[in-house]
C-alpha cells in the first residue's frame, strides 16, 4: 500500500508513482482518481479524451504495461509502479510512428476526438500481431467507436502500417 | 471541364493531421485557465410539472461550492430559432417539459463537488401528467404543453402542387404504404462543454458547436449584449452532425457564471447529459401514396408526415419543411401534396441530424416505390430511371436546378454492383437493395432575417510572403473543411497550400461564415476563400509586372512579347510568377509578396458569398431551396439469417454526384461516414424512453447500439466525371449529408429482396425480422 497524507475532512491521498511515456511521476492523489482524470488533469496530458466514461467509446484508451485499457476504468492508485503509454507517447521522437503516419496518409480521422485511442488500440494490436487480417484489426479497434469514419480508412491504416513493420 | 489544377482535385494530407494524430489537438473539454472554475446543470427529475419552489441553500453551504443559479438569475428572454417560435429560457421559469430540463447550474472549484452540490439541490413540482407520444399529445383533453401551441400542434404545412386527386383518379397504379421512423442521436464522441471568461464588458466564450456566428448572435441576443460584446470561439470540435449547432446550455451557464464569480467557468456535459441533450432526429409517422402510369412514371403522389418533436422548437420546423420540401429535387412530380404537423410531447426535444429532415422520408419513398414497381413489373432501379430528375431544370415547387447526374448515378450504381445478376436472383436470405438520395448544397437563406452575406473570406500573406492566413468561420467538425478551403484558396493565389494556415472558429478574428450545417462550406465559404485568394493572385501579378519591368529583364520585341508586360501576360502556380509565353523569366510569390508588403503595406485579399434570391413563391418556400442540390444512389447487399432475423450488410455500394472533389480522399470520408450513419440507423440505432415517467433509458453506448468495426460493410465510393456545377467555385457540390440520405432505403430495400417481406419499422431490428419471418411462416405463406 502506498503512503498516504489524512487531509482536514478526514480523507487520504495516497503517493503513487506512475511512468507515463518514458518519465515517471509522483502525485498525491485521492483512491477515486481515474487514470483518465490523472492523466488530463493532474499531468494535463489532454491527448487521452473524456467520452462516455464507461468503459464504451474507447476514447480513452491508453497502453498499460503495453496493453489497451479504458482509462475511465483503471483507478489511478491501480497504476502505481505501472507504466502507461498515452496517444503522446506513440511518436518515435520527433518522427511519427508508422501507425500515425498511416493514419494521415489514409485520413483515417476526422473530428479526432477518438483517434487517439484507435491509434493507442491499433498500435497495441500490431506490437502484438505484426500480420494481422483485416478481421483482427477490426476485432482490435472494436472498443473503440468512431461516428465519423465508418472505420473504413481506418482499417486500411492500420493494414497498411502493418505492411511496413 | 477539367483543368490542371495544382491543389483542387487532389488528395492532399489534412491541415491538422499532426494535432490530431498525436494527441496534440486541443478541444474545448481539454482548455484550462488560471483560476477556472467547474460548473454543471441542474436538471429536472420529472418530465412534466410546474417549479413550486427551489431550495439550493444546502448546496450553497458545500464547502468548494461557489455560486447557484437558477432562473432569477438570468435574463427570462426566450430563445430559439425564429421569432414566432422562441419558446426556451436559459432555465425553465414556471415549467418544466422534459425530464433533465434545464433548472439550473451549480458552480464549484471541482467536478466532483459540481456532483455533490447537485444531490443537494431540492424542487418542489406540481407535477403534470406527462405526454410521451405525438398520439397522446393530439388526444381531445391531452395536457397542454406549451400555451402557444393549442393542442400541441408546434406547426403544420400544407403544400398542394397540381392536383393529385384528379390525378389519381386516372392513374393506372395506385398504392398506400404507411412506415415509422425512429428517434436517433448523433452520437458524437465529444460531449457538449463550454468555457467563458470575462475582460471589463467583454465576454469570451470557448465552446464545442458548429458555428460560432449563430452562437454569438442568439447568446448575445437573450443576455441583451452587443455582439461585439461577445467573443465566440471554436476550437477542434470532435464531430457535430447538427447537434451542435443549437445551443444546448452550457454557453449561457458558463457566460452567466463567469460574470457572477469573476473567475473563467467551464460548463461541461457527461456523456448521459449531452445524450439527454439529444436534437436528433425526429421520429416521424409517414403515409404516402403514389399513383404511376402503366410505365411507372409517378403521376401524383400524396405524402402525409408527423413529426414527434419533443420539447421545444429549436431547429425543428426547418426539420419539418426539410421532411416533405427535397422529394421534387429528385424526383419531377407535377402533382405533389405533403401534409404535415409537428407535434410537441414532454420529451427532450429532437432537431437537426445528417440529413436534416429528408432520411426518413428518403426511406420511406426509396421502400414504397420498390412496392409500387413490384406491383407493376417494373424493375427498382428502372423505376429510378424513370422518374429521376435531369440537370438544368426546374421543379414544380419552383427550385431551379443546375447539374443533376441521378440517371447516371443510378445506371454506374447498377452497373458496379452486379445488380441485373442479382437482384431477386440470390435465393432466401441474400438480397439487394437501392436507394436515391441527395441534399442542399447550403441553405439558401440565413437563419435569422438579415442582408448579410452567407459568408466572408480573407486571405492575409504573412509580410515576407513565407505565410498565407485563409480566414473563414467556416467550421471545421471533422468533415475537413478548413483544408480544402485552404486548396481552394492556394488554387486562387496561385500560391503553395503547405504553406496556408486557417483562422477558424473566432468572431473577433476572423470573417464571418454561418458554419457546418446544411452542406453549405464547401460551396459558400469556398466560393468566399476563392474570391479573396483571387484579389491577392491580382495584386501579385500586378506588382510583379510592375517588377520585371523595373529589373530591366524584360524588354519588348523580345519575341515573346508583342508589347509592353501587362498582367494578362503573366501567371502565377505554385508560388512562382512567371511569364506564360517564357516560363523561364520568374520571380517567387514570397519574393513578390515582401515587395508589396514594403511598398503598401498588409497583402490583403477578401471575397463574400450570397446565393442571392433563389426560386419558389409558396409558404415556407425558403427551406429547400439551394445555389446547388447533390444526388446519389446506393446499393446495398444483405445476408439475413432466415432463423434469427440476424441481418449482415456484406457490399455496399454509392455514387454521389458532388460535381467537382476538391478533396478526394476526404470525400470518400464522407461518404463512408454517411453510409455508416445510415446504416446504424437503419437497424440498430433508437433512443428509448421509459413509458411512463419519461426519462431517457439508454443514453450510453452500450444500450445504444452504434455500429462497430465489425458491423461495418465495405463501402465502394465511387464518383462521376461528368459532375461539374456551374453554381460551385471549381464546379463543387455538396457530399456530407446527401451521402446518408439514400442509405435506409437502399438497405430496407435489400432486406426486402432477402425475406420478402417489406419492413416498415425503424430500426429494423434483427427482433423485429425474426418476428416477421415467425409470422410469415406461422400464417403458412
Amino acid at each position: 500500500m502506498s503512503s498516504f497524507v489524512v487531509d482536514k475532512k478526514g480523507i487520504k491521498r495516497y503517493a503513487v508513482t506512475i511512468g507515463v511515456n518514458g518519465s515517471e511521476y509522483t502525485k498525491v492523489i485521492k483512491a477515486n482518481t481515474l487514470l483518465v482524470n490523472f492523466l488530463r488533469e493532474d499531468l494535463d496530458l489532454t491527448g487521452t479524451k473524456r467520452g462516455c466514461e464507461l468503459g464504451d467509446c474507447g476514447c480513452c484508451t491508453v497502453m498499460m504495461d503495453g496493453k489497451p485499457v479504458n482509462s475511465c476504468l483503471v483507478l489511478a492508485m491501480d497504476c502505481d509502479g505501472h507504466e502507461i503509454t498515452t496517444a503522446e507517447g506513440i511518436q518515435d521522437g520527433e518522427d511519427l510512428d508508422i501507425v500515425q503516419e498511416k493514419f494521415v496518409e489514409h485520413a483515417a480521422f476526422q473530428c479526432g476526438f477518438c483517434t487517439s485511442g484507435m491509434i493507442v488500440s491499433s498500435r497495441a494490436l500490431l506490437n502484438e500481431n505484426p500480420n494481422p487480417t483485416d478481421h483482427d484489426v477490426r476485432e482490435a479497434i472494436a472498443g473503440n467507436l468512431c461516428r465519423c469514419t465508418g472505420y473504413v480508412n481506418i482499417v486500411a491504416a492500420v493494414l497498411d502500417a502493418a505492411k511496413e513493420l | 471541364m477539367k483543368e490542371n489544377y495544382s491543389y483542387v482535385g487532389h488528395s492532399v494530407d489534412r491541415n491538422d493531421s499532426y494535432g490530431k494524430t498525436t494527441g496534440h489537438a486541443q478541444y474545448v473539454a481539454d482548455l484550462k485557465f488560471p483560476g477556472m472554475l467547474y460548473g454543471k446543470l441542474i436538471r429536472s427529475t420529472i418530465a412534466h410539472g410546474r417549479i413550486k419552489s427551489i431550495d439550493t441553500s444546502e448546496a450553497e453551504k458545500l464547502d468548494g461550492v461557489v455560486a447557484v443559479i437558477t432562473a432569477k438569475d438570468v435574463p427570462s428572454m426566450k430563445y430559439g430559432l425564429s421569432p414566432a417560435r422562441f419558446d426556451e429560457n436559459i432555465f425553465c421559469i414556471d415549467k418544466v417539459r422534459y425530464h433533465g430540463d434545464k433548472i439550473g447550474a451549480v458552480c464549484a472549484i471541482d467536478e466532483e463537488t459540481c456532483y455533490k452540490a447537485l444531490k443537494l439541490i431540492k424542487v418542489e413540482y406540481e407535477e403534470l401528467e406527462p405526454v410521451l407520444t405525438w398520439q397522446d399529445a393530439v388526444k381531445e383533453g391531452a395536457p397542454q404543453i406549451f400555451d402557444e401551441y393549442p393542442g400541441n400542434v408546434n406547426t403544420e404545412i400544407h403544400h398542394h402542387f397540381g392536383d393529385v386527386d384528379e390525378a389519381l383518379k386516372d392513374a393506372y397504379y395506385v398504392r398506400t404504404d404507411k412506415f415509422q421512423g425512429q428517434r436517433a442521436y448523433h452520437a458524437f464522441i465529444e460531449n457538449h462543454c463550454a468555457a467563458a471568461y470575462w475582460e471589463a464588458d467583454k465576454a469570451f466564450l470557448y465552446t464545442t458547436t458548429q458555428s460560432v456566428h449563430y452562437d454569438q448572435y442568439h447568446i448575445a441576443r437573450v443576455l441583451g449584449m452587443k455582439m461585439g460584446n461577445l467573443t465566440v470561439r471554436a476550437v477542434n470540435v470532435g464531430a457535430g452532425f447538427g447537434g451542435k449547432l443549437d445551443t444546448c446550455g452550457t454557453e449561457f451557464a458558463a457566460i452567466i457564471l463567469a460574470k457572477l464569480t469573476g473567475r473563467p467557468v467551464k460548463v461541461w456535459f457527461d456523456h448521459y447529459e449531452t445524450f439527454l441533450n439529444g436534437h436528433g432526429r425526429h421520429p416521424m409517422t409517414m403515409t404516402l401514396t403514389t399513383g404511376v402510369d402503366k410505365k411507372g412514371k409517378i403521376v401524383a403522389h400524396k405524402f402525409d408526415c408527423v413529426l414527434e418533436g419533443g420539447a421545444y422548437t429549436g431547429l425543428g420546423i426547418a426539420s419539418s419543411y426539410y421532411a416533405g420540401s427535397l422529394l421534387g429535387i429528385l424526383y419531377p412530380i407535377e402533382n405533389y401534396k405533403f401534409d404535415c404537423q409537428r407535434i410537441v410531447t414532454t420529451l427532450p426535444p429532437c432537431g437537426a441530424q445528417r440529413g436534416h429532415g429528408q432520411p426518413q422520408p428518403r426511406f420511406a419513398f426509396e421502400s414504397h416505390i420498390d412496392l409500387v414497381g413490384e406491383a407493376i413489373g417494373v424493375d427498382p432501379i428502372d423505376m429510378r430511371l424513370i422518374n429521376a430528375r435531369k440537370g438544368n431544370s426546374i421543379t414544380t415547387a419552383g427550385y431551379e436546378v443546375k447539374s443533376y447526374n441521378l440517371l447516371a448515378a443510378n445506371r454506374m450504381a447498377r452497373d458496379a454492383s452486379g445488380w441485373t445478376e442479382k437482384r431477386g436472383k440470390m435465393g432466401p436470405g441474400r438480397g439487394i437493395g437501392v436507394g436515391n438520395g441527395g441534399f442542399v448544397t447550403g441553405a439558401g437563406f440565413c437563419q435569422y432575417r438579415t442582408d448579410y452575406p452567407h459568408s466572408v473570406g480573407m486571405v492575409k500573406v504573412f509580410d515576407d510572403g513565407t505565410r498565407a492566413y485563409v480566414y473563414s468561420n467556416a467550421i471545421d467538425i471533422g468533415q475537413g473543411s478548413s483544408t480544402v478551403l485552404m486548396q481552394m484558396a492556394a488554387e486562387a493565389m496561385g500560391y503553395p497550400y503547405e504553406q496556408c494556415q486557417m483562422v477558424t472558429g473566432d468572431t473577433d478574428l476572423s470573417t464571418l461564415d454561418f458554419g457546418a450545417y446544411a452542406s453549405r462550406q464547401t460551396l459558400m465559404a469556398g466560393w468566399a476563400v476563392t474570391r479573396a485568394g483571387a484579389e491577392v493572385k491580382k495584386k501579385i501579378l500586378a506588382k510583379a509586372c510592375e517588377m520585371l519591368k523595373a529589373s530591366g529583364r524584360v524588354k519588348e520585341g523580345f519575341g515573346y512579347l508583342d508589347g509592353p508586360l501587362t498582367t494578362e501576360d503573366l501567371e502565377c502556380k505554385d508560388g512562382i510568377v512567371y511569364i506564360k509565353q517564357e516560363p523561364a523569366v520568374k520571380l517567387t510569390f514570397e519574393e513578390v509578396a515582401r515587395k508589396y508588403f514594403v511598398d503598401h503595406g498588409a497583402l490583403v485579399g477578401r471575397g463574400w458569398y450570397h446565393p442571392g434570391k433563389l426560386g419558389g413563391n409558396h409558404k415556407g418556400a425558403a427551406v429547400g431551396t439551394s445555389p446547388a442540390y447533390s444526388s446519389a444512389t446506393q446499393v446495398a447487399e444483405v445476408k439475413v439469417d432466415m432463423e434469427t432475423g440476424e441481418i449482415e450488410c456484406v457490399d455496399t455500394w454509392d455514387v454521389h454526384d458532388s460535381g467537382t472533389i476538391i478533396n478526394p480522399k476526404l470525400f470518400h470520408g464522407q461518404v463512408h461516414g454517411a453510409f455508416y450513419m445510415g446504416i446504424g440507423e437503419t437497424i440498430w440505432e433508437e433512443v428509448k424512453f421509459d413509458p411512463k415517467t419519461g426519462a431517457l433509458l439508454n443514453g450510453n453506448f452500450a444500450e445504444y447500439r452504434l455500429p462497430t468495426a465489425l458491423d461495418m460493410p465495405p463501402v465502394e465510393s465511387l464518383t462521376l466525371d461528368e459532375s461539374y456545377e456551374p453554381n460551385g467555385p471549381y464546379g463543387c457540390k455538396e457530399v456530407g449529408e446527401g451521402a446518408t440520405t439514400p442509405t435506409m432505403g437502399a438497405v430496407a430495400n435489400a432486406i426486402y429482396d432477402a425475406i420478402g417481406i417489406s419492413m416498415t419499422e425503424l430500426p429494423i431490428t434483427y427482433e423485429k425480422v425474426w418476428r416477421a419471418l415467425k409470422e410469415k411462416k406461422e400464417n403458412g405463406k
